[in-house]
């Protein structure tokens, strides 16, 4: 394959290893990076980009088993329910399961707040430190917020993501299990143009059910696209505002505390 | 736009694994089933390495196509959408090939004692 490169004199273009018969002139040193025949070593790195996240989110995950503390990585859109769903899980699991809540948001402590009061133990973790305010928690910050926790008095701890649809995807946090809440306002296509969060979700929240009469959404069209890059995901048909559905959330909830199954690597 | 934390990361694998060489291309492969937008992890490599020892290191990002093999017609196809399914009879009991990668594939560095290449 010819090689591209961009020579100090403008011009461009592509040849083979070798071919050094140019009619302008090689003057500038950098010109020829990628060339071993010109003094450039090729090293083989073939590390995954991700590897020092990926390090962190393990030491999370032992953290978290060391502890007995059972955890979801709860992802979404903006405005999809997250935070509703929440209240209404803390509040169902009441006494039966310690909750803690990690809540990621990229500046404000609205919705750290919104879950204050209720029993569970919650801390914030705002990603506005990185350039511009990150879109998604990666294991640092997670691990950030682990430290603030007390673990010892858990029993789950629910990392609430930044409401994103892209970045939260890819970044492994040391979470034993991948949620999703989807609002039926979003529209039915949604798994197909955000594949990666679809895919890798263990269980999907269809939320805002209670509004469905009002909407044309097509609910066996979604679940087809849902099939179509997640076949093995758990479904659950919720209102967080009505509370629809939420036993069922919780009784998921708890067999991920329960069942080792679910358990990412 | 997770693109300037994947910048980083690559940027701090690269800085750790060129132990101190200048480092003139870091090539990068990226599945098709990833969301990363090239322009975008482009132009935060820009960003990131401007007036920073690694200012004018080139990025190579190498697209790498989604192949899934069926294990019923043995078929393989390149996917478009992310849905698993094979080109050939229909079957979604296909095995994916490739298209997750996201690999810092290498590095080009100079040698330790800067080689002067011009003459005259």
């Amino acid at each position: 394959m010819g090689r591209f490169h961009r020579h100090g004199d403008g011009t461009e273009h592509d040849h083979e290893h070798g071919e050094h018969d140019h009619e302008h002139e090689h003057r500038d040193v950098g010109d020829h990076s990628g060339y071993l025949d010109t003094g450039t070593e090729r090293v083989e790195v073939l590390e995954h980009i991700l590897a020092e996240n990926d390090r962190i989110a393990d030491a999370n995950r032992r953290d978290l088993a060391a502890a007995g503390v059972r955890s979801v990585n709860l992802m979404s859109a903006p405005g999809a329910g997250k935070t509703t769903l929440l209240r209404r899980t803390i509040t169902t699991l009441g006494e039966r399961v310690r909750v803690g809540v990690l809540e990621g948001d990229i500046a404000t402590s609205i919705d750290a707040d919104a879950l204050s009061g209720l029993g569970a133990e919650v801390t914030l973790v705002n990603t506005s430190a990185g350039f511009g305010g990150e879109c998604h928690l990666d294991a640092t910050m997670v691990r950030a917020g682990l430290g603030r926790l007390g673990l010892d008095g858990l029993d789950l701890l629910i990392i609430e993501n930044v409401g994103n649809l892209v970045c939260p995807a890819e970044f492994d946090v040391g979470q034993d299990a991948r949620a999703m809440v989807y609002a039926v306002t979003e529209g039915e296509e949604k798994p197909l143009k955000y594949p990666v969060m679809f895919r890798t979700a263990d269980v999907v929240v269809i939320n805002k059910i209670d509004l469905l009469p009002h909407l044309d959404f097509d609910m066996d069209a979604f679940l087809a696209n849902l099939r179509a890059v997640n076949p093995r995901a758990h479904v659950i048909h919720a209102s967080a505002r009505t509370g629809e559905g939420i036993d069922g959330w919780c009784s998921w909830l708890i067999t991920t505390l329960e069942d080792d199954r679910h358990h990412d690597h | 736009m997770h693109e300037l934390a994947l910048g980083q990361a690559i940027l701090e694998t690269a800085e750790r694994r060129a132990g101190g060489r200048d480092v003139r291309v870091v090539a990068v492969r990226i599945g098709h089933l990833r969301q990363v937008v090239p322009d975008a992890l482009q132009f935060a490599w820009e960003l990131l390495t401007d007036g920073s020892p690694f200012e004018g290191c080139r990025l190579d990002i190498e697209h790498v196509p989604a192949v899934v093999e069926c294990r019923e017609c043995a078929q393989r196809s390149t996917l478009d959408l992310p849905v698993l399914v094979c080109a050939g009879c229909g079957s979604f009991d296909v095995e994916l090939r490739s298209g997750e990668e996201f690999l810092i594939a290498t590095l080009d560095v100079a040698p330790p004692a800067r080689q002067q290449e011009e003459v005259g």
